[in-house]
């Protein structure tokens, strides 16, 4: 698992990526009650904003971890989005991405320097 | 959080696990581990207790004896009816300034030989001078030594009534002095959820332990300032700043409802009060806009600031959201905006969310069914 500074993690098969957010960040947000997902086939750059998540008290952005392709969405947490409050990490992923170049995920953060990071 | 004051329930707060924030110059819980959501629905199927000690408490004494010569002069900052407020009953007001917007909202309640005023934190100071230097034939004191709770829901009563019996007896907007322990307690039925329920004002030794009681009952959990935004929102409820300020007028904000007869064109004590002459103008022909409820499509939320549009494409905007997020019992977003006055209930209008225009309908308030004990 990688974890970038906005605080979503990356599970890698090949350049096939899965991206949600961490158990932090879902903590953070508190409940979760909306999530708008990107459109399958839109090819993204790293830090754009692709995602919006409104909890209880406010909208939030995630963004695009790399540059690639969306492939796939969890239209589950569009139809539940308390789901990203109780499984964050696992049945709430956001999107799975094609990476342009997955030689970068190695300058994403791993499990030790996130938790660093979060203190 | 330098500078911010605490409450005398701040080592409680933190004893639960809430999460503070700074509000209105304290620190004060937003949440506590529950969570906003299920503080929320908590209240609406139970009981939470909340800290408002934040509040202003101030007393009004005439120092003539009669309560009428403090009514009356009070009449002067409100255009609400005080004189004909019977003892023992409380109710909303406003005070209102000289181009006729609003300066703060209030409750006001009759106990007796005074009056005992309840406003808004962020207000205190300004609404304590504001009275002292309309009401001099009064003596004012701002309570500094009490804290006020609020214990609301429809186990409220069960729970309060185990501590003092007999608030059973008390009805919506009643109030009480009730003793605990050897603590003197100012209880009205009210508050700010939709619900019943009851404010209590308690003496700042007493606060933690009477709190501690409740809490420790099974149907008592600590609510945060996140769920009291969203349960006054659902119960169609204006919070002063956002939704109300110097800017909207007590016609304008749909707040008629609070200026009884008396003080009305052709009332026993019509105007007197600051701006008159715009709200008794506005009373008569109306305001061009009018705050109402919006009911959005889909699950958005349509939060304070989105502007609102008449069509879909194209066009000014006609008004924006003054208080908007997600209903947790309603299960839905929600919102008010001051729109113009000729659009009627069920009208579709477009809300701005993040560059798109999504609908949303102009629905009735409260969100919620309000559940007093009348």
């Amino acid at each position: 698992m990688k974890y970038t500074e906005d605080h979503e993690w990356l599970q890698a098969e090949g350049d096939l990526v899965t991206v949600g957010i961490t158990d932090h960040a879902s903590e953070q947000l508190g409940d979760v009650v909306f999530v708008e997902l990107p459109e399958t086939g839109r090819t993204v750059s790293a830090g754009d904003e692709i995602c919006v998540i409104e909890s209880v008290k406010a909208a939030s952005d995630i963004r695009a971890p790399l540059d690639g392709e969306i492939v796939e969405v969890n239209q589950e947490i569009a139809d539940n989005p308390g789901l990203v409050n109780e499984d964050p990490t696992g049945r709430a992923w956001f999107f799975k991405m094609r990476l342009a170049d997955p030689a970068k995920l190695d300058g994403l953060m791993d499990a030790a320097a996130y938790k660093d990071l979060i203190g | 959080m330098a500078d911010l004051k605490r409450t005398g329930l701040y080592q409680l707060h933190l004893d639960l696990g809430a999460k503070m924030v700074p509000f209105a110059g304290y620190e004060m819980p937003v949440q506590y581990p529950m969570g906003v959501l299920k503080e929320h629905l908590h209240t609406r199927a139970a009981a939470g207790l909340f800290d408002v000690s934040h509040m202003g408490q101030i007393l009004l004494s005439p120092r003539s004896g009669r309560l009428e010569d403090a009514a009356l002069a009070l009449e002067r900052l409100v255009p609400v009816d005080v004189a004909g407020l019977g003892e023992g009953r409380q109710r909303y007001a406003l005070f209102t300034d000289e181009a006729g917007g609003i300066l703060d909202d209030l409750m006001v309640a009759n106990r007796g030989d005074h009056l005992f005023v309840v406003v808004n934190a962020a207000c205190k100071e300004a609404d304590f001078a504001h009275l002292k230097a309309g009401l001099p034939d009064c003596d004012l004191g701002m309570v500094s030594d009490r804290a006020l709770l609020a214990l609301q829901g429809p186990r409220a009563e069960a729970a309060l009534a185990r501590l003092v019996p007999d608030v059973v007896d008390l009805r919506f907007m009643d109030v009480a002095i009730r003793q605990w322990d050897s603590a003197e307690l100012w209880i009205s039925r009210s508050g700010y959820t939709g619900e019943d329920g009851f404010e209590i004002s308690v003496p700042d030794r007493f606060a933690e332990a009477f709190a501690r009681r409740l809490l420790a009952m099974e149907e008592v959990a600590p609510v945060g300032l996140g769920a009291r935004d969203s349960l006054r929102l659902e119960a169609g409820m204006c919070l002063y700043g956002h939704d109300i300020d110097t800017t909207t007028s007590p016609v304008e904000a749909d707040l008629v409802w609070a200026i009884q007869k008396a003080r009305r064109a052709g009332g026993a004590r019509a105007g007197g009060f600051p701006g008159a002459p715009r709200i008794l103008r506005e009373l008569a022909e109306g305001a061009a806009r009018r705050r109402v409820g919006l009911r959005p499509e889909g699950r958005a939320p349509m939060r304070e600031g989105t502007e609102i549009y008449a069509a879909p494409e194209g066009g000014a905007a006609i008004g924006r959201v003054t208080s908007g997020g997600y209903g947790p019992s309603i299960e839905a977003p929600m919102a008010m905006a001051y729109l113009p006055a000729d659009l009627a209930e069920g009208a579709t209008v477009w809300g701005d969310v993040r560059g798109r225009r999504l609908p949303a309908t102009i629905a009735p308030m409260p969100f919620q069914p309000t559940s007093y004990k009348r």
